[in-house]
């Protein structure tokens, strides 16, 4: 059991608070993505996880056992970190066997699983190059087959493929996922890429400022957004919000009406570009389109919603021009009511 | 454009390789010239009269000796003390301040104040007095104590030049990103496995710059040994002053340059070739 309690730990570097009480329980086995943008201190929170940062205050429980105050190498997790640190003056093959030739393991053992690991990585041809000859993509991948080779309970990985190119990537994710989820692997996943969180992730734990503002599922997180911040961060084109009156449960925009939760408050309608419809005869919601790009797929409409700006998802084959008011029609079901002055999304109506 | 500027950066280095030739290059020739003079013609009379000497082979096992006692100890107190500062947070400058203050005394005073410790009415005799454990003044120095002498003058060598050690391995160690450590760490390396698996090889070229600075200082230590112990403890270039100054044998002390700088290229040598990182190695 490799289950990971962290129980309101709070970092604060002089008197800049870099985490506020963040709280998150990673089952055992389960794949945790830590999203959000730059700076929000997922590093931060990863490497007191790992024991290379003292909190300020909390704790860190990892199978059961409080770590608080335990050396890192003593947490029994492996780690890959955002600038690699792959060691330059070792081969490949040495960093890569770095942690098992700290358990001792046998010239046999090592080997075979330097290889394994390597060859997961796609890096078996530069075994026995240094790592000055590598580019940023192989590095990476070389720090990730040292922290596979170990076989860790508990994975910790920081923003892992971020050097890598898209293609790569692509592959090197769905790989990795099947790997840890056969080894059953407890991982915690930093990344400020959604999508990569979303392909990834049992669960996401979205940061902004320092707090946890959402714990859930991909789609549960994609669809229920817990605030403004998570609904804008997560999707794309990412969630739009207009400012609405809610009177008698009702709030109107142009002709159309939506059951609002009335409490008196400010409230923004959150709307997934997804999430509306064009309608046939232009009744609902009326949106005055600017921009209309063809992505494939999809058209993206770029306009305005009562003046306010707004993205839309368009079938692909819809007869739309810039310059024209459409309507749009909207699942009352599938909107997101924020409070505008918390900026939390309000229980569902 | 090229063509035009191509010019600029020699003339940008030509001040310094006059200066360098006038002052370094040309007196360097005129010793080596002088070496091989004496009467009419080229000889190694120099040379044969200097290994001839009863001083010589003394003169250069006591330098040899207290090279390679005085530069590893320094090493290993300069990697010692770096470790530790590098590990304070507040503080640090003070304290790198304090350690590197022996480097802006002049040898000769440091030899001095080492004197004034050491010498039969110096500090350490009144102390060891005051406390009853010896019963009168004790020659630390004399030709009677070799063995007290030597370690006197290793201890003011360390006192001494231990910074300048400091000082380049401090700097190699901020090179080093902490994550490397930490890394290691991570994957279960304890402390000592981390200084030599990591933080060691990492600091390889530090190493090699300290080695190479110190070995070649050591090789031409004079002014402590001489204050502490005059002749007492013959070093090479306290012979060469000796000829050079008593015995106005200039061709002689010439000789004994030659060798110094003989050594300490040979010296130079063997850390560069024994210490080299390989270009694919580098951070
Ligand atoms: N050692 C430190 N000293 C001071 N501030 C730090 C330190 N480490 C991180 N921070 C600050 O804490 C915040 C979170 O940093 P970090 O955890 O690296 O963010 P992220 O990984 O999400 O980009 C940032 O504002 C950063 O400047
Ligand atoms: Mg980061």
């Amino acid at each position: 059991m490799a289950d990971i309690v962290i129980d309101r730990v709070v970092k604060e570097f002089g008197s800049f608070r870099a985490l506020q009480e963040v709280s998150l329980t990673v089952n055992d086995g389960e794949f945790v993505a830590l999203l959000g943008p730059s700076g929000c201190g997922k590093t931060t929170l990863l490497r007191i996880i790992a024991g290379l940062e003292t909190q300020t205050a909390g704790r860190v429980v990892i199978g059961g056992q409080d770590v608080s105050n335990l050396a890192p190498r003593k947490r029994g997790l492996a780690m890959v970190f955002q600038n690699y640190a792959v060691f330059p003056h070792m081969t490949v093959f040495e960093n890569v066997a770095f942690g098992l030739r700290m358990q001792k393991a046998s010239q046999a053992e090592v080997k075979r699983k330097v290889e394994r690991a390597a060859a997961l990585l796609h890096i078996e041809s530069y075994l026995d190059r240094y790592p000055a000859k590598l580019s940023g993509g192989q590095r990476q991948r070389v720090a990730v087959a040292r922290a596979l080779a170990v076989e860790p309970a508990v994975l910790l990985m920081d923003e892992p493929l971020s050097n890598l190119d898209a293609l790569l990537r692509l592959e090197m994710r769905t790989e990795l996922k099947a790997v840890l989820r056969e080894a059953g692997t407890t991982t915690i996943y930093v990344t400020h890429d959604q999508t990569e969180a979303m392909g990834l992730a049992d669960r996401i734990a979205v940061m902004y400022g320092g707090k946890i503002d959402q714990i859930g599922a991909p789609l549960e997180i994609y669809a229920t957004p817990a605030t403004r911040f998570v609904g804008g961060f997560i999707g794309s084109p990412p969630m739009n919000f207009i400012k609405v009156q809610c009177s008698q449960g009702q709030a109107r925009i142009g002709d159309a009406a939506l059951p609002c939760p009335s409490t008196g408050k400010d409230l923004e309608l959150g709307l997934r570009g997804e999430d509306a419809a064009l309608s046939a005869n232009g009744s609902g919601i009326p949106f005055d389109v600017r921009v209309v790009e063809p992505m494939g797929s999809h058209l993206l409409l770029t306009g305005a919603i009562d003046g306010q700006p707004a993205r839309i998802v368009a079938p692909p084959t819809a007869k739309v021009s810039a310059g024209e008011r459409v309507g749009l029609t909207v699942d009352p079901a599938r909107v997101t009511w924020i409070d505008s002055t918390t900026g939390r999304a309000l229980a569902r109506v | 454009m090229p063509a035009r500027t191509s010019w600029i950066p020699y003339a940008l280095i030509a001040p310094s390789v006059v200066f360098l030739g006038a002052l370094f290059l040309v007196p360097l020739v005129q010793t080596v010239w002088l070496s091989f003079s004496a009467g009419e013609g080229l000889s190694l009379d120099n040379y044969q009269r200097m290994a001839g000497d009863l001083n010589f082979s003394l003169a250069v096992k006591n330098t040899f000796l207290l090279t390679l006692v005085v530069v590893p100890l320094q090493v290993v107190l300069a990697l010692g003390m770096a470790t530790m500062v590098t590990k304070l947070d507040k503080g640090r400058d003070l304290v790198l301040w304090v350690l590197t203050i022996p480097l802006g005394i002049s040898d000769l005073a440091a030899g001095l104040a080492w004197l004034a410790l050491l010498q039969n009415t110096g500090y350490l005799n009144s102390a060891l007095y005051a406390l009853g454990v010896i019963q009168g003044p004790v020659g630390w120095l004399s030709q009677e104590t070799p063995v007290a002498l030597f370690f006197a003058i290793v201890l003011a060598e360390l006192w001494r030049a231990t910074a300048i050690v400091l000082v380049i391995l401090i700097a190699g160690l901020q090179l080093i990103p902490k994550e490397f450590a930490e890394a290691a760490e991570i994957f279960g390396a304890k402390p000592w496995t981390r200084f030599t698996r990591i933080t060691l090889p990492l600091l390889k070229p530090s190493l090699q710059s300290a080695l190479i600075l110190r070995t070649v200082l050591a090789f031409e230590v004079f002014a402590v040994v001489y204050a502490l112990g005059g002749r007492n403890f013959p070093v090479l270039a306290g012979e060469a002053y000796v000829w050079q100054n008593d015995n106005q044998n200039y061709g002689v002390a010439a000789a004994y340059a030659v060798l110094i700088m003989a050594i300490s290229l040979a010296a130079t040598a063997v850390y560069l070739r024994v210490l080299r990182t390989r270009p694919e190695q580098l951070s």
